[in-house]
């Protein structure tokens, strides 16, 4: 059997060993009538056959580099060097578990310990955490940190953060206690007022996406200072982590907590996970910070060595009164995100930003040509949306068909029964869309929208 | 040495006057090993008898300190913040948690005392 | 830059910070033809602050700490209650097939059938596994099933009018367990072990009430033993309106022998990491799809994947038809799609006989260990055990010698250490759980290793475990100093007065 060492000799011996006749004699405690059930499943399958199975459920799908696609809405296309790939399969990292024995896991501590100097340095923050499942789960923490830190149980929620991020947060408010307050401002494409609203009383924290779910980008200053004025938090939500290549950093702007979804650097797209988040803060609130964190210190030869350190904040020490449940990170994905932005640096890495937003541009460019598409950003990194003359559902739909042209992503599919958005298309570039895709996308427009 | 009285969770009260000075003995320090850091509270806060008023931390360990009479917190120990290893040095002495103005001094007396405190962890 | 990537292999390597050059660069990107931005006012003007590195530096770097670590690839890893089986490459090579690893969650259902179908087809797997009529696929780790378990079990009694406040967990429970519990809002209190490391049912029943939302039990639990009385506890638990959420951790013994729903198991998590052998990759990404009763089913997080009457599958995003009671979404997107890839490979090359074996095994292996080191270590409770054995440190009795010494001194012979001081329960706990997928050529060894040392312990040369190991990339690390003074990243300030 497959993975299974032992014959059935070692079995017959091991038995004799342990003293029992049979290996149901193990299984002792199991109440005898629900012991081996007749499950209606297949037998076994050989590597071939598996290899034909799977190579056929992954022809039924589109995948993103099959022909022009300009999806994005919270995950990016973007390019993984061949080395990410061949680095992170090393079996050392792949089949490793989380580093409690440090003398023989510096390994995967030192490079937890690098992953998490460059998050803080992408973010402007202090300090950041070994990683969390992913960006919106990432938030739903900084939520629930800001709580703790501020004694407060309302989060102020400006307009434009991913509805999956939204109804997650709700999700979990909804049990945790917490009060989402919903404050109005932008009209889709538009970055936040530079005057926020007045804030709710007691408000823990006011969380703001950059960019936006609908690719604005602007001022985050005036919303620290509105934040900090009021004795709350300010949380800044990242979409796209190659954003920050290009934009202001939003840690040195004010934001005590940046979070961030890391899937675009070394993950890809994997139809949604496994991702990796980004969370990052202030010095002063590390102890109040979920995650697992790893730390510099001495070994008893006074050499430098990485520990999993201030774990009196975690779940398995902590129990109950942990700051989360969190015990498993995103450690590979880590990994593979960490690499890529080595092999980036911080030449690569603004190249990279500048390439998708350039891309952005000359797409926005071609199809505002186009009758019946007006964008609608005044600003944007390398998402925007565009407003059609009809449903952006049903023109998605017929460019796909009839041209195989992936050309965004309807504002439906996220805002379901709002008509206000029905129109509304998030079209997304990287440094992998082409030129001729973005001919190819026009096009398409010119043909669905005639 | 002060008049000591304790708690079942392991900390000790010294007063002067209508002020308790609040601390982990001996034993709790010791149980704990090398405490990295100590969370206090802000000074001014009301506290209950029996509420949570600080947290020690070891590197394996959590523990959370709890008022032992009740009444307005009035100082925090400034050594804790850069020499938490100060409690494993002198747990009953210089590595005092907190001060609190208490509300009713007569709560001093219905603590442990050194007796039944020792026949609590099998010291006696 | 000082950093110098040499000297003896297997021992320190600078940091990416202390390797950097400014105009270096690992990658092959076209240059920016310099158009006007839109960028606005959020545009940035400082630097980050990132090293500049070439491909070999960054290949050959990480390359070298690969060297410092430990996996299930380079030898024996019986840490307890993590289940560190072979992860087979097989599975690495279809998780990246292109309709799987470079698909977007939000494209048109259309074009994603396939990748639906794994999720749909993994998820009938786990049903059948499990003998539970749903699941919800899209917890991200363990805990995060177990979140998704009690946040459909809140809502259950929500929807019955009922605020129940209490969950009962034991005390030998992984910490996630009252972390979730208060996380989601519930009050956690404890319930008693008895002498033989099970739960003992009179105190659970006396703990039940009306205020008890659910039982929070662990089976086989993380002493290693199977709760014997569990079908009772379950019915107790249901008779007071509470629930029974099972952590599924251990899931890996009772696999194709055993379904949790014969057992009364109300709610479960399934790390895939542990019984359906996705990598663990230095703690993460897991996935932990968490299988529902019919009574909680109803409250299922969103989306759902439904089967339309033409035979394509789709996902319902919104708690509208039959989601109308989902409890809502536990995060964006849908899913652990790479790891659901592994697992269904993982289940297809098994099959329903293969299957089977793989539980009988991991607890033919774990008692044989238990077996041969019943005299050399200390098991904490009588056998047989299933998928791990637990010892306490009665072994060490008078040895001077710690669990924690003991540990170290196994890595010196190149293993890893079992979990160690866990559960709480028992003395200085070393739990050992040896998985399947090692030979008996294997279990000897460690088998050997362990009676020796124990030998040394109890021999002139105690002395020697409290400086192990020597022979690891590092010696024991000094954990307070990190604690105290904590340097969680590298600053460049450091490294100049370094």
């Amino acid at each position: 059997m497959r993975w299974l060492p032992n014959t059935d000799a070692d079995r017959r011996a091991m038995l004799d060993r342990i003293g029992v006749p049979a290996i149901n004699d193990l299984f002792s405690d199991v109440p005898s009538e629900v012991l081996d059930p007749v499950l209606d499943l297949p037998p076994a399958a050989s590597e071939i056959e598996i290899g034909r199975v799977f190579e056929e459920l992954s022809g039924r799908n589109r995948a993103a580099g099959d022909g022009p696609f300009f999806l994005g809405a919270g995950a990016y296309r973007h390019y993984i060097p061949a080395s990410v790939d061949a680095l992170i399969q090393r079996g050392e990292f792949l089949t490793s578990y989380t580093p409690y024995q440090p003398e023989i896991s510096q390994g995967t501590l030192q490079t937890l310990f690098e992953f998490q100097t460059q998050v803080a340095l992408l973010t402007g923050c202090e300090v950041a955490n070994a990683s969390m499942y992913d960006g919106s789960t990432a938030c739903v923490e900084a939520t629930l940190m800001a709580a703790r830190v501020t004694r407060r149980n309302r989060i102020a929620v400006a307009d434009g953060l991913h509805p999956h991020w939204h109804e997650t947060l709700t999700t979990y408010f909804h049990f945790a206690g917490l009060e989402l307050v919903q404050l109005s401002g932008a009209e889709p494409g538009q970055w936040l007022p530079a005057s926020p609203d007045a804030l709710p009383d007691d408000c823990a924290a006011v969380l703001v996406q950059y960019p936006d779910v609908f690719g604005a980008v602007g001022d985050l200053r005036p919303w620290a200072e509105a934040a900090h004025a009021a004795g709350a938090l300010l949380i800044v939500a990242v979409p796209e982590t190659v954003a920050l290549g290009a934009l202001r950093s939003p840690g040195e702007d004010g934001a005590d907590i940046v979070v961030a979804e890391g899937q675009s650097l070394g993950v890809g797209l994997a139809f949604g996970g496994p991702y990796v988040g980004l969370f990052a803060t202030r010095d002063k609130y590390v102890r109040n910070m979920p995650g697992r964190l790893a730390g510099e210190t001495v070994d008893t030869e006074g050499e430098r060595s990485f520990v999993l350190t201030l774990a009196a904040r975690e779940q398995h020490i902590r129990r109950g009164r942990a700051t989360s449940n969190i015990c498993t990170n995103s450690g590979l994905c880590a990994l593979a995100f960490s690499v890529h932005l080595a092999l980036l640096g911080e030449t690569g890495l603004a190249r990279l930003a500048r390439l998708n937003h350039e891309a952005a541009v000359r797409t926005a460019e071609r199809i505002e040509a186009v009758k019946g598409v007006s964008v609608a950003n005044e600003t944007f990194f390398n998402e925007f949306v565009v407003a059609l003359d009809r449903p952006a559902e049903d023109v998605a739909a017929a460019m796909q068909r009839e041209r195989g042209v992936l050309a965004g992503v309807p504002a439906s599919r996220l805002y379901p029964g709002r008509d206000d958005l029905a129109n509304h298309l998030l079209i997304a570039a990287t440094e992998l869309t082409t030129d001729d895709d973005i001919e190819r996308l026009g096009a398409a427009f010119e043909e669905t929208l005639r | 040495m002060p008049n000591l009285r304790y708690t079942k969770d392991h900390e000790w009260v010294s007063v002067d006057g209508d002020l308790a000075t609040v601390g982990i003995t001996e034993y709790a320090q010791d149980q704990l090993g090398d405490i990295v850091f100590v969370e206090l509270p802000e000074v001014g806060r009301t506290v209950a008898a029996g509420e949570e008023v600080a947290v020690v931390e070891s590197v394996k360990a959590a523990s959370e300190v709890y008022a032992p009479v009740a009444g307005q917190v009035a100082e925090t120990n400034p050594v804790l913040g850069d020499a938490p290893e100060t409690v494993n040095a002198d747990a009953t002495g210089d590595g005092w948690f907190l001060r609190i103005r208490m509300a009713d001094p007569g709560e001093f007396d219905q603590l442990l005392d050194e007796a039944a405190y020792a026949a609590l962890t099998g010291e006696a | 830059m000082s950093g110098i990537q040499s000297g003896a292999p297997d021992r320190a390597e600078p940091l990416l910070f202390e390797l950097g050059s400014p105009g270096r660069s690992g990658i092959d990107l076209p240059a920016p033809s310099g158009c006007a931005t839109r960028l606005g006012s959020a545009e940035r003007s400082t630097g980050i602050g990132l090293p500049d590195l070439d491909e070999a530096t960054v290949v050959r770097h990480y390359t070298r700490l690969s060297r410092l670590n430990h996996g299930i690839d380079t030898a024996f890893y019986p840490l307890g209650s993590c289940t560190m089986k072979h992860n087979p490459r097989l599975h690495e090579k279809l998780a990246r097939l292109p309709g799987f690893a470079d698909v977007h969650p939000l494209q048109p259902a259309s074009t994603v059938q396939g990748a639906l179908t794994v999720i749909d087809e993994l998820a009938r797997w786990l049903r059948i596994l499990t003998g539970l009529p749903a699941v919800a696929m899209w917890p991200a780790a363990g805990a995060h099933g177990e979140l998704c378990g009690l946040m459909a079990i809140r809502a259950a009694h929500e929807a019955k009018g009922e605020a129940r406040h209490r969950i009962l967990v034991p005390d030998s429970a992984h910490g996630t367990n009252p972390a979730t519990a208060a996380f989601c809002g519930f009050e956690v209190e404890k319930v008693q072990e008895g002498a033989d490391g099970r739960v003992d049912t009179a105190s659970l029943e006396a703990a039940l009430g009306p205020d008890v939302a659910a039982i929070m039990l662990t089976n086989p639990n993380t002493c290693g033993v199977f709760e014997s009385d569990i079908q009772a506890m379950a019915e107790a638990t249901h008779a007071a309106g509470a629930y029974f959420y099972c952590d599924g951790a251990n899931f890996n013994a009772l696999v194709g022998k055993v379904r949790p729903g014969d057992l009364g198991v109300d709610a479960m998590h399934i790390n895939l990491h542990k019984t359906f052998s996705t990598p663990h990759g230095g703690g993460g990404p897991g996935a932990g799809p968490t299988v529902l009763s019919a009574a909680l089913a109803p409250f299922a997080p969103l989306p759902w994947v439904l089967h339309e009457d033409d035979g394509q599958l789709r996902l319902l995003e919104q708690a509208t038809g039959p989601a109308g009671a989902s409890f809502g979404r536990l995060r964006a997107f849908h899913g652990q799609m790479g790891t659901f890839v592994r697992a269904l490979a993982y289940c297809l090359s098994y099959g329903r006989e293969g299957i089977r074996q793989v539980a009988e095994d991991a607890v033919l292996n774990a008692n044989y260990l238990r077996s041969a080191l019943a005299n050399t270590l200390s098991p904490a409770y009588p056998g047989p055990c299933m998928h791990e054995c637990l010892f306490d440190d009665s072994f060490l009795d008078g040895t001077g010698v710690s669990t924690l010494d003991f540990a170290k001194a196994l890595i010196e012979q190149g293993f890893h250490p079992p979990t160690v001081y866990f559960p709480l329960v028992v003395s200085g706990a070393l739990l050992v759980e040896p998985t399947e997928t090692e030979s008996r050529t294997t279990l000897d060894s460690f088998i050997e290793a362990a009676r020796d040392l124990v030998a040394r312990a109890h021999g002139s040369e105690a002395d020697g475990f409290a400086n192990a190991p020597g022979n690891a990339p590092r010696r024991r690390a000094d954990e307070t100093r990190a604690a105290r003074s904590p340097v969680l990243r590298w600053k460049p300030s450091a490294a100049e007065h370094r």
